[in-house]
């Protein structure tokens, strides 16, 4: 059906009242201070072991995001916002339809002259945007521990990787963002709504990992040669790949990785270490910028393409529900 | 432009195989009170949604202000102001934030926004608390900011859903003063209500909801002749001998029922100077004697009554 007037009418009031209610609300001091805290403990643990071991480095400012030391059970900077993005992202994203039902506000707010497109889009910007805000905070904390602890500003290349790196966690929250605004639609209860969104998120980062390996092989078909030579065989990796990339997570840290770190061989995820090699790169030789980019490029758009699809399924979920509460 | 701002045509909701609203004609004018009236589940609530485009009707057509509410939805909406039932507000917010927000989602300029808040505040009597936290409101404050809103808003047409539902007798007096207002401004006032003898004192016309259709339609006083059967009625209180017998036997006397103190007399002409009379000539004395509108809860008791079996 055709329909008068602009869809975004109302985007802009929605986007800046959600926007001030989120940068008020305790839920994302407590938040911030989670990311703080951790992001500060984190990086502090890494400098202090840098020294120790690492030697003068080229890329010592971006090392700070993917130190691990052997053996260590705390995990790189990296491994810990894989884990905390999404977590942020569900916290302010599980409730933002249904509230609006709970607290009787939703008719009301649409029998104002917007449509339902706007009321979502504002509060999904909002949303990303108080994630980027307290994303770029954490990246402005690290810039800073780095100046000081290590008396060395980080090169042009490192400030530029690590704002790529930005925009690929920024995506990744999108991401979940959409996914927990999804069930927000979806689920009438806030609490129903959070559990799913963290049971998806579990089943994301613990279950799924097991079950690529395990569907991997079985869905594979079979290679004689690589079998008699104890390899996986090409189809194998084709089907470990592709399933491995359903999971937001693992599209984030393979893009992470590409950014962060310029010698492919060096990273410890398969993908872009056989990637490296695929494109028949020199063993042990950094990559410049553009190309890092253009190994992390299918992820980012992959991650941008999920937020896109899962935000649509939310958008028809939306504007076929009942505005009776 | 003509004076309907409202109309509707064989409006149909149906959820399943069970007709919500079953094919109702409407017209408001500018300027009236309407009032919607019908036990619970009677499709009121789905009507006004209809009205206002919020749910799509599953048959028939209505004009708002000429215009189409599915087809047009922000110029219908631009126009109408809705008072939900059981309305909330972002209770974190005060109410002059409350206000901002939705002036701005209608689109109002930042600095008009302003002045018709501090206006519409101060015509609801909550100007005092303008800056207070919506929570700390209690019901009918909440229902008032609604009115303040409608108000604000600069609405050709105010849709109130069961407006004075969960409000105190005063409470409720006082907002219907309030919508008695938006009529002075020249708003057309939908609203649907349970409380008829309140209701009835503002409306100027209200439509009987039953089972999603209309079984009655028009002016107090007509219902009252269609349902009651009689063109008038009188309240009596008088003391005396046998007094019942004596009015039941008035020539033109339809019924008489027991009503506060006296009697409510329902008769097909005027009696009261019969009635007078016959009090007078008993040897009682005649302590009250006035004509009575009939009573709004009496057409719909009565109406529901008769109808019971096609319920
Ligand atoms: N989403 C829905 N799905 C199925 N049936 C519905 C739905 N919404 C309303 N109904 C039914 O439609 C009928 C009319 O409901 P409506 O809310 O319009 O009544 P109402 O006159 O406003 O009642 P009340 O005085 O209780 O507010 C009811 O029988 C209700 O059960
Ligand atoms: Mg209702």
């Amino acid at each position: 059906m055709q329909r008068e007037g602009s869809p975004f009418t109302g985007v802009g009031a929605v986007f800046l009242k959600e926007y001030a209610d989120h940068l008020s609300s305790v839920r994302m001091r407590v938040l911030e201070l989670l990311v703080v805290a951790i992001g500060v403990v984190i990086v502090a643990f890494a400098i202090v072991n840098m020294r120790e071991t690492v030697t003068r480095d080229e890329f010592l400012f971006l090392n700070l995001f993917l130190y691990q030391r052997e053996g260590s059970i705390v995990p790189s900077l990296l491994g810990v916002l894989a884990i905390l993005i999404p977590l942020m992202a569900i916290g302010l994203g599980f409730d933002s339809v249904n509230s609006e039902f709970n607290r009787r506000t939703m008719s009301r707010i649409l029998a104002q002259p917007i449509y339902r497109d706007a009321l979502l889009l504002g509060k999904f910007l909002a949303g990303l945007c108080t994630l980027s805000t307290g994303l770029i905070a954490l990246w402005l904390l690290i810039v800073g521990a780095a100046l000081i602890t290590m008396g060395v500003p980080p090169s042009g290349e490192e400030v530029a990787r690590s704002i790529a790196f930005l925009f690929v966690a920024i995506a990744f929250a999108g991401v979940w963002l959409a996914i927990a605004m999804l069930f927000s639609v979806m689920f009438r209860s806030a609490a129903t709504s959070a559990l799913c969104a963290l049971g998806l998120w579990l089943f994301m980062t613990l279950v799924w990992p097991i079950m690529v390996e395990v569907l991997a092989p079985m869905l594979a078909t079979p290679d004689p040669l690589a079998a008699r030579l104890g390899l996986p065989s090409d189809s194998q990796v084709d089907w470990y790949l592709g399933l491995a990339r359903v999971s937001p997570a693992s599209l984030f840290g393979d893009a992470s990785m590409a950014v962060l770190q310029p010698d492919p061989n060096m990273t410890r995820i398969p993908t872009i270490g056989m990637l490296g090699q695929l494109q028949g790169m020199v063993r042990g030789g950094a990559l410049p910028l553009n190309q890092s980019l253009l190994l992390a490029w299918p992820q980012i758009t992959a991650l941008i393409a999920a937020v896109i699809v899962v935000f649509a399924i939310a958008y028809v979920a939306f504007q076929r529900q009942e505005v009776r509460a | 432009m003509t004076g309907i701002v409202i109309e509707a045509r064989g409006l149909r909701k149906d959820y399943g195989a069970m007709a919500a609203v079953a094919g109702i004609d409407l017209d408001i004018h500018r300027g009236e009170i309407f009032g919607l009236l019908g036990p619970n589940g009677a499709g009121k609530t789905t009507t006004i949604l209809m009205i206002l485009g919020l749910t799509e009707s599953s048959g028939g057509t209505v004009r708002v202000l000429g215009e189409d509410p599915i087809r047009n939805p922000l110029a219908v909406k631009r126009r109408v102001g809705y008072l939900p039932d059981a309305v909330g507000f972002y209770d974190n917010l005060t109410a002059r934030e409350n206000l901002r927000y939705t002036l701005r989602l209608a689109g109002m300029p930042r600095t008009d926004a302003e002045r018709r808040i501090e206006e519409a505040m101060a015509r609801v009597r909550l100007a005092e608390v303008t800056d207070k936290r919506v929570a700390t409101y209690s019901r009918g404050m909440r229902q008032r900011l609604g009115i303040a809103e409608i108000i604000a808003k600069n609405a050709e047409i105010a849709i109130l859903d069961e407006p004075t539902s969960g409000l105190d007798p005063q409470a409720t007096f006082e907002l219907l003063d309030m919508i008695r207002d938006l009529k002075a401004d020249g708003v057309a006032v939908l609203l649907s209500s349970h409380l008829l003898d309140r209701v009835q004192s503002i409306c100027d016309r209200v439509a009987l909801f039953n089972h999603g259709a209309i079984a009655l339609q028009g002016t107090v006083k007509e219902l009252g002749q269609q349902v009651l059967g009689a063109g008038h009625a009188a309240h009596v209180e008088a003391d005396g001998l046998d007094i019942e017998r004596k009015l039941r036997a008035v020539a033109g006397v339809q019924k008489l029922e027991r009503e506060g103190k006296g009697w409510r007399l329902i008769s097909d002409r005027d009696v009261m100077a019969d009635v007078a009379q016959v009090v007078v000539q008993g040897g009682g004395r005649l302590q009250r004697l006035a004509a009575a509108e009939p009573s709004l809860e009496a057409i719909y008791a009565r109406y529901f009554e008769e109808h019971q079996d096609a319920a």
